[in-house]
């Protein structure tokens, strides 16, 4: 796969795909293509958190596990969301189990080269800022909804 | 003098309870059960997809209760959850017994108008119920519209409604479907995430300006989801959301399910989201 055509999927992805020219193409030197198998292990709680997923294709559960629980899923993301955010906060670890639930297609950036191009380069960490919160936001928000019981019964 | 005598005439016709016999009587999940009913005396009432019935179980009380079954094939279903005294007595009806009936009431899901739109239909835990009549009607008119999308939420498998049927819903080609629960325990291979998740994938691909949005669960789903879809450009106009209130006459009369300058039994259930969304922020009406 060449340069040029991670450029290419990364600019059809709905988030960076609104980054302009010039900021995604920073992001290409940080970037490689990857390719998970379903049921397997994206990333694990704890570890360092190296890289930055940019979902292309496919389901991934993200996992709270406990030593007397079975994991349960909390939330699933999908094509066209971004997996990982441990990597912009120290001390850059995981912060829970991602599965790939279906074959997973994304393009991984690499999250030193991500940080360290962010800081050499204000435009590409306000784009990150300006189109990735969103998103964050949006995660956040519906997990707040999750928690308020959003199918809650009603009463006669 | 004769306008009078015939609204005392509608009134007390619109009050007095019809005898239907439970012809089936099957569990759902725990809490929710499903009856059919078949008139003692006379036809089965037609009815329009959203509009509801007032059970009454003899001696315990009467409840609104939304119409689950296909308008055009006139099947009388509903669809209870058990959560009190007169719900929990419907829910404990079995064959053969009698239940008393009041309706159809209230206004319906505007699908006759959705005519080469991109029809989307949200249902939140029990709100798949009064959305079937009409998924079922637009299936049956599936050329009428441009595509079919829905999108259903619940907090865990087991409290998906109507498995068989969203079975084969997705095993068909008339719509396109697309199940999120809260919690997803081990084993599950579906998404996670409330609905609304699920919005910006449905919209992928469309003009949002020809999307007609359905939607019914608790108001806070629904309040979220029509946000959500204004804010992907939507039309507030083009979207309806289901009320459920107090309701005790069904005819707007009694006043115990007044909301605002509407009353939910006789103006909704039904309404369509830009007349009602301010009130919705009102809190405790």
């Amino acid at each position: 796969m060449d340069i040029q055509s991670i450029q290419d999927l990364l600019t059809e992805h709905p988030i960076l795909g609104r980054f302009d020219t010039a900021s995604r193409e920073l992001l290409v030197g940080c970037a490689r293509n990857h390719h998970f198998g379903a049921g397997e292990m994206i990333q694990t709680e704890g570890d360092p958190a190296d890289l930055v997923h940019v979902l292309r294709k496919g389901d991934v559960a993200i996992e709270i596990a406990a030593a007397h629980l079975a994991p349960v899923i909390v939330e699933t993301v999908h094509g066209g969301d971004i997996l990982g955010w441990g990597w912009l906060i120290p001390p850059y670890r995981t912060m829970y189990d991602a599965r790939a639930l279906t074959e997973v297609s994304c393009v991984s950036l690499d999250a030193a080269c991500l940080r360290g191009k962010c800081d050499d380069n204000p435009m590409l960490g306000y784009q990150m800022f300006k189109y990735w919160l969103p998103h964050l936001a949006a995660r956040f928000r519906a997990q707040r909804l999750q928690v308020v019981d959003l199918y809650g019964e009603g009463r006669d | 003098m004769a306008k009078a005598v015939t609204d005392q005439a509608r009134i007390s016709s619109s009050l007095l309870p019809r005898r239907f016999r439970v012809q089936q009587a099957w569990p759902e999940s725990a809490t929710i059960t499903s009856l059919a009913l078949s008139p003692l005396e006379g036809p089965v009432p037609s009815f329009r997809a959203g509009q509801f019935n007032m059970l009454y179980a003899f001696g315990v009380g009467e409840a609104a209760i939304s119409i689950c079954g296909d308008p055009d094939s006139g099947d009388l279903l509903h669809t209870i959850q058990n959560v009190g005294p007169v719900s929990g007595a419907l829910c404990d009806l079995m064959a053969g017994d009698v239940v008393g009936v009041r309706g159809p009431f209230g206004s319906g899901w505007p699908l006759a108008d959705q005519s080469g739109r991109d029809l989307l239909f949200v249902a939140g835990g029990l709100g798949l119920a009064p959305l079937r009549p009409a998924i079922l009607q637009a299936l049956a008119m599936r050329d009428t519209f441009r595509s079919v999308t829905l999108l259903v939420g619940a907090r865990s498998p087991t409290d998906l409604l109507y498995p068989a049927q969203l079975a084969d819903w997705a095993a068909g080609d008339g719509l396109e479907l697309a199940i999120t629960v809260d919690r997803g325990p081990p084993g599950w291979t579906g998404m996670v995430g409330v609905v609304t998740n699920q919005l910006a994938r449905a919209l992928q691909g469309r003009d949002p300006a020809s999307v007609s949005a359905c939607v019914c669960g608790p108001e806070i789903m629904m309040r979220h989801t029509c946000l959500t879809l204004c804010d992907a450009g939507v039309p507030a106009a083009a979207q309806w959301i289901s009320l459920e209130r107090n309701m005790k006459c069904a005819i707007g009369t009694c006043g115990h399910c007044q909301f605002g300058a509407d009353f939910v039994c006789r103006d909704g259930p039904v309404f369509r989201w830009d007349k009602v969304a301010a009130r919705l922020r009102i809190a405790e009406i």
